[in-house]
């Protein structure tokens, strides 16, 4: 459903993503663990045509994604969901009208079937009764949740997870897990996660691959990847203090990159980056 | 030094960009609603202002003329002067420059932190246009409000200039206003008093430019908080210097091109 066939994207001389491959099968959950800044959340943007790789490409159910012209693009994007790590609520929209959007904006659906299906997110994520909030009168795990419940309004065969569970309570951590679950197993969703919760990942995965200074070190099952003995992936999934992981791995220099876009596009071309301007004439 | 340049180049492309693939965008879908609200909610609250401003700066330039017109015993002309100033220039100038700081700075600071906040990129995600979205209403918005503003802004500010006419001067206020309006009628442009929709077609063309600049330094804008009050700075002071420039072109365009 996914192949991602040897992508590598930099950010100056910041190298995010090296040479990395992966594939997704249909209906299956993999979820990308890594240490923060290592290229998780640059890859999901990669897969959904948010960021263009340096070099590779990237297939989603046979569409090289950057190949693709904004129409095309759009229509593929119509059959995916993203779920952002902040949610990315409209901030003038309240609950409902977030998680309509997509509905009212590229669907041109009737106002009563919008409500329904909007009713329905809503009650999937625990946010029943919540649609006359406004964004800032939200929790980050709320907004989180209303956020999924956007993803999923659409019913897309692709579902991509920015840390899903980060910033929420255990209950509803394992709530939204069993969700994650539930659209594979019951929609046959394919789901790709990006987390940092060991625990949350041993129940939704199906197979786990780990990315280590932007390449992909091990893919496995959770058992494998459980009982490795890389010694990277055991101090990762054990969380161990002693090992080559280090709070100043090369890996957290990177963070905060992948949220740094480009502008929209116009008439399918981007601005040239800033930052690189910036950097080119102070040299 | 050069890549500096090239960089501008780059920004002031994708801004003209922007401000085309916008209106190609109003054509399509030209969301009305949105639209009205944006009018009122920045267009209409700047009303205040553009009153005040406008009011005094009547009255300001009816005074100074005034007491120099007294000297030859001209001060009865006074209303052509006040109202050739205000609809050629001062009018839509002032209008816009208000403007740049009331609504293109809110612009710029709103599409900023939603872009540093990833909510442009998930309408991109949703398949919805970020810029059909969020930049054809604004522009059109601005556009329209430009135009509006200004006349009021022309009205309010030959009535200021009217009553220091009367209070200050001795100038009777129809003598003002016969003269005012006359002075507005001497030049006729399809049909239509030249120099007071010259004025209106210079605001709505102001607006719709400083609209795009204030969209394009928000969409731009990256690193956080920081960031975003980089591109507000950015956009007034384009803004700005993109009043004066277009100012000069177009009454240039208006008054010796046309006229050849």
């Amino acid at each position: 459903m996914i192949r991602i066939d040897g992508i590598s994207k930099s950010w100056g001389d910041r190298h995010i993503l090296r040479n990395c491959s992966l594939d997704v099968k249909r209906g299956e959950t993999l979820v990308v663990i890594g240490s923060s800044g290592t290229g998780k959340s640059t890859l999901l943007r990669c897969i959904i045509g948010l960021l263009a790789p340096d070099s590779g490409r990237v297939f989603v159910d046979g569409h090289d994604v950057h190949a693709l012209d904004p129409k095309e693009l759009a229509a593929l994007r119509s059959r995916m969901g993203y779920l952002f790590q902040s949610g990315a609520l409209i901030n003038w929209l309240n609950v409902a009208d977030n998680v309509g959007l997509p509905l009212v904006e590229t669907r041109n659906m009737p106002e009563a079937e919008v409500k329904t299906r909007v009713d329905n997110a809503l009650d999937m994520v625990g946010l029943a009764g919540t649609h006359k909030l406004m964004p800032d009168e939200l929790s980050g795990g709320m907004r989180k949740r209303v956020g999924l419940a956007r993803s999923l309004v659409t019913e897309p065969e692709i579902l991509l997870y920015d840390e899903p569970t980060t910033g929420l309570d255990p209950v509803t951590a394992h709530i939204i897990d069993q969700l994650i679950v539930d659209m594979g197993a019951k929609l046959g969703v394919t789901s790709v996660v990006v987390s940092h919760d060991m625990e949350g990942v041993y129940r939704v995965a199906d197979r786990v691959a780990m990315l280590y200074d932007g390449r992909v070190i091990a893919v496995g099952s959770p058992e494998d990847i459980r009982g490795s003995m890389d010694p990277i992936v055991s101090q990762f999934v054990t969380g161990a203090l002693e090992g080559p992981l280090s709070a100043n791995s090369r890996g957290v220099a990177g963070k905060s990159t992948a949220r740094e876009m480009s502008a929209p596009q116009v008439s399918g071309q981007q601005i040239p980056d800033k930052k690189e301007h910036e950097e080119e004439s102070q040299s | 030094m050069r890549s500096y340049f090239a960089g501008a180049a780059a920004h002031t492309g994708y801004t003209v960009r922007l401000l085309f693939h916008a209106l190609a965008c109003a054509f399509r879908n030209p969301r009305t609603k949105m639209t009205l609200t944006i009018m009122y909610d920045y267009g209409l609250k700047s009303l205040p202002v553009v009153a005040i401003v406008a009011f005094f700066s009547g009255m300001i330039i009816s005074l100074q003329t005034g007491i120099q017109l007294v000297r030859f015993g001209q001060e009865e002309f006074i209303g052509i002067i006040v109202a050739q100033s205000f609809a050629r220039e001062f009018g839509p100038f002032m209008t816009c420059i208000i403007l740049v700081g009331t609504v293109v700075s809110a612009y710029a600071a709103e599409l900023g932190t939603m872009n540093v906040s990833e909510e442009t990129a998930a309408l991109e995600v949703m398949s919805i246009d970020p810029v059909g979205y969020l930049v054809t209403p604004r522009i059109i918005a601005l556009t329209i409000m430009t135009f509006l503003l200004t006349i009021c802004a022309d009205g309010i500010g030959i009535l200021g200039g009217g009553i220091v006419a009367k209070t200050q001067l001795n100038v009777p206020f129809n003598r003002y206003f016969e003269n005012a309006i006359e002075s507005l009628q001497g030049r006729q442009w399809f049909g239509l008093p030249k120099d007071l929709y010259g004025g209106f077609v210079k605001g709505a063309i102001t607006g719709c430019v400083i609209a795009a600049i204030g969209c394009a330094e928000g969409l731009t804008a990256h690193g956080g908080a920081l960031g975003v009050g980089r591109s507000v700075r950015r956009a007034v002071i384009i803004s700005i210097v993109m009043i004066l420039i277009l100012s000069f072109d177009l009454t240039w365009l208006f008054y010796r091109a046309f006229t050849r």
